[in-house]
């Protein structure tokens, strides 16, 4: 018997949102827990800040320019490398239960497995993979998939339908008539994608999740190695947890982020001198990419829009620790908690009000590339507790799970096993991540390469609608912790621009040829 | 080719995620993969210009107009054009994207000797994305 992984995935959930990172809003004593006990990385970024190429880079290992998704709506080709495959050819029993998000959502043709295999009745799917041989669909034996709300043929939104009917219409619809991503606010402040969701929390996403991983971990023979990558849909937009949880924060008395200017004058100084797209989004005169409104102007935000956002994701962030806990109470009661390795990350971050933005896109700031990320080894490898600053990826996990698992990392793989310490970290040379965006949607592209290295962050900006290719920013963690001045263009750190410029370019990963088709907006 | 383009009862045959397609008069109803029905309207059939279009009439499209010509190149092949006019965008890029998708279709089925029909399996294969 080996050790088991737990994979445990948010959706958009910032640094700061933890109590073991310094949050102050959300109590998560569950993930404080873990992280007491494990790894906390304090400088985790992922490969792209929206969640098909982040996603795929999990499940790959790889960078977005080799696995080819390399924006939402391309879907990650069904044969793609995938390291549940290589744990469920080792003999690992595999879920993934909850959001998986490889394939489009904007499926009316039914063209995707993910958005087809709940009406289908069947756990999974003989597909392909990447070696030529045939497995269940991307190494999953078992899935059930959910995601922001009851739109789409998903399993929870199927269940709902049939369980709980009257609750269906409860959620806040993500996407508009035109199936754009809604504008529409609700709340106390009007916030966009606020709404007061009357659904019992026993059938809210979040518990579901928790509750179809317990009922599949308890399918498991005791002696069973497995592998569960439990996905829970918040705290991502839309803020609409339960209404009967509402009470546990009142907005009114949530103090403003760090990162958010009260001023509007000193937000637009602070943004203009970031390149133009930035300062065009929050005028409404550009919105560069689909995960944002269109019909939305970030310049309206007000203030008490702000606090009751982070009121609500808090609460949603509440809420994952508590089912996260049930959770783990399950693996313990079963005998498994002493060879069970936990990881606890997301995909991307959230700006929620850094800069007067709300939600993501081609903004390379620590809002939306800090990511949470714990890491407690099963406690029978007798690895010690530790804090990493070295900069690590979540393209890392995949090698990480390979080595739990006593498996030899393939040569797909691009990163390498999440180092225990900074002494390991510095011995096995985790300098530098690197972060890529590229977008092209409605004759608008946006191409950004970022790297953080030695406390800097420096983001070079590629040809596109709005840019010419000589754009960048640069920014010196120690001093500017919120990004706020952009040192790009200053001469005195030329020549460190210069260097980290070169260094990104030196690590560019392959490219995926052909490039994927886009098939969707998301 | 064109045998196969203008029977409007045969779409499923051929475009994938269409499971299945009704036809009154000019009126077809096709069914999609993820259970919805759409109806649409055959607007033209035209055997000598070998054009076929026909209009989606569904609430969420404000305009829809898809075009298909076959171009006879005079080698017993023929060159396949799919043009698809969508309101709004977001649509509009779903349904290229599958109409993209069913032009491979058409090709390999003719190319690997005609009529072989998309399979009845409603879980596809889908292994996209190897086109652009």
């Amino acid at each position: 018997m080996g050790r088991k992984i737990l994979l445990v995935t948010t959706d958009q959930q910032r640094y700061d949102t933890l109590g073991c990172n310094g949050g102050t809003l959300a109590r998560t004593p569950v993930v404080d827990g873990v992280a007491a006990a494990g790894i906390r990385y304090e400088r985790a970024h992922p490969q792209s800040v929206v969640c098909m190429p982040s996603r795929s880079t999990i499940l790959t290992g790889q960078y977005p320019s080799t696995h080819g998704v390399w924006m939402n709506g391309v879907p990650l080709p069904v044969d793609a490398p995938s390291v549940a495959a290589l744990l469920q050819r080792a003999g690992y029993r595999t879920a993934l239960v909850g959001k998986a998000h490889f394939e489009p959502y904007l499926d009316f043709f039914g063209r995707f497995t993910e958005n087809s295999l709940a009406a289908s009745g069947r756990e999974t799917k003989q597909q392909p993979w990447f070696d030529g041989t045939t497995g269940p669909h991307r190494g999953f034996e078992h899935l059930e998939f959910a995601t922001h709300g009851t739109a789409g043929t998903l399993h929870y939104a199927r269940w709902l339908a049939e369980a709980h009917p009257e609750a269906v219409g409860m959620y806040y619809s993500a996407l508009n008539g035109e199936l754009e991503v809604n504008a529409a606010g609700g709340g106390d402040t009007g916030a966009p994608q606020v709404h007061n969701n009357p659904i019992t929390r026993e059938w809210y996403h979040t518990d579901w999740v928790a509750d179809r991983t317990i009922a599949w971990l308890d399918s498991l023979d005791a002696d069973a190695d497995w592998f569960c990558w439990m996905s829970f849909p918040d705290p991502h937009h839309p803020w609409d947890p339960p209404e009967s949880e509402m009470d546990r924060i009142d907005w009114r008395e949530v103090p403003l982020p760090a990162g958010y200017p009260e001023a509007a004058a000193e937000r637009e100084q602070i943004l203009d001198a970031k390149p133009r797209h930035w300062r065009q989004w929050y005028d409404g005169t550009l919105v560069s990419n689909y995960e944002a409104p269109k019909d939305w102007v970030p310049a309206t935000l007000t203030s008490d829009q702000v606090r009751e956002v982070n009121a609500r994701n808090a609460v949603e962030c509440e809420l994952i620790d508590e089912a996260l806990g049930r959770v783990l109470e399950r693996i313990s009661a079963r005998g498994w908690d002493a060879d069970t390795d936990l990881v606890f990350t997301t995909d991307h971050g959230e700006l929620q009000g850094d800069f007067g933005l709300l939600f993501k896109g081609p903004y390379h700031v620590d809002a939306l590339m800090r990511l949470p990320l714990i890491w407690r080894p099963a406690p029978s490898a007798g690895v010690g507790p530790a804090v990493v600053t070295a900069p690590v990826g979540l393209v890392d996990l995949a090698p990480t799970f390979c080595s739990v698992a006593g498996l030899d990392a393939p040569e797909w793989m691009q990163g390498s096993s999440l180092p225990v310490d900074d002494t390991d970290a510095q011995t096995r040379g985790f300098e530098r991540v690197i972060t890529e965006w590229d977008s092209e949607l409605f004759g608008v592209g946006v191409h950004l390469r970022t790297i953080t290295r030695d406390g800097w962050v420096c983001t070079a900006y590629g040809p596109g609608f709005v840019h010419d290719g000589t754009e960048g920013e640069l920014y010196r963690l120690a001093d500017d912790p919120l990004q706020r001045e952009n040192l790009w263009d200053v001469r005195t750190h030329r020549a460190v621009r210069d260097d980290l410029v070169a260094d990104l370019r030196d690590h560019r990963a392959t490219v995926h040829e052909p490039r994927l088709a886009l098939e969707a907006p998301v | 080719m064109w045998a196969r383009i203008e029977d409007p009862g045969c779409i499923q045959d051929w475009f994938p995620g269409i499971t299945a397609s009704t036809v009154n008069g000019t009126s077809r109803i096709v069914t999609l993969g993820s259970g919805f029905t759409m109806p649409e309207e055959i607007v033209t059939s035209d055997p000598l210009l070998r054009r076929f279009q026909y209009r989606i009439d569904f609430p969420v499209f404000r305009h829809h107009l898809s075009t298909i010509d076959v171009i006879d190149l005079g080698d017993e092949t023929s060159l396949v054009v799919y043009a698809t006019d969508a309101d709004p965008r977001t649509l509009a890029l779903v349904i290229g994207a599958a109409t993209g998708d069913a032009l491979l279709e058409l090709r390999d089925q003719m190319e690997l000797g005609g009529g072989v029909p998309v399979p009845a399996d409603p879980v596809r294969s889908d292994s996209k994305g190897d086109h652009a």
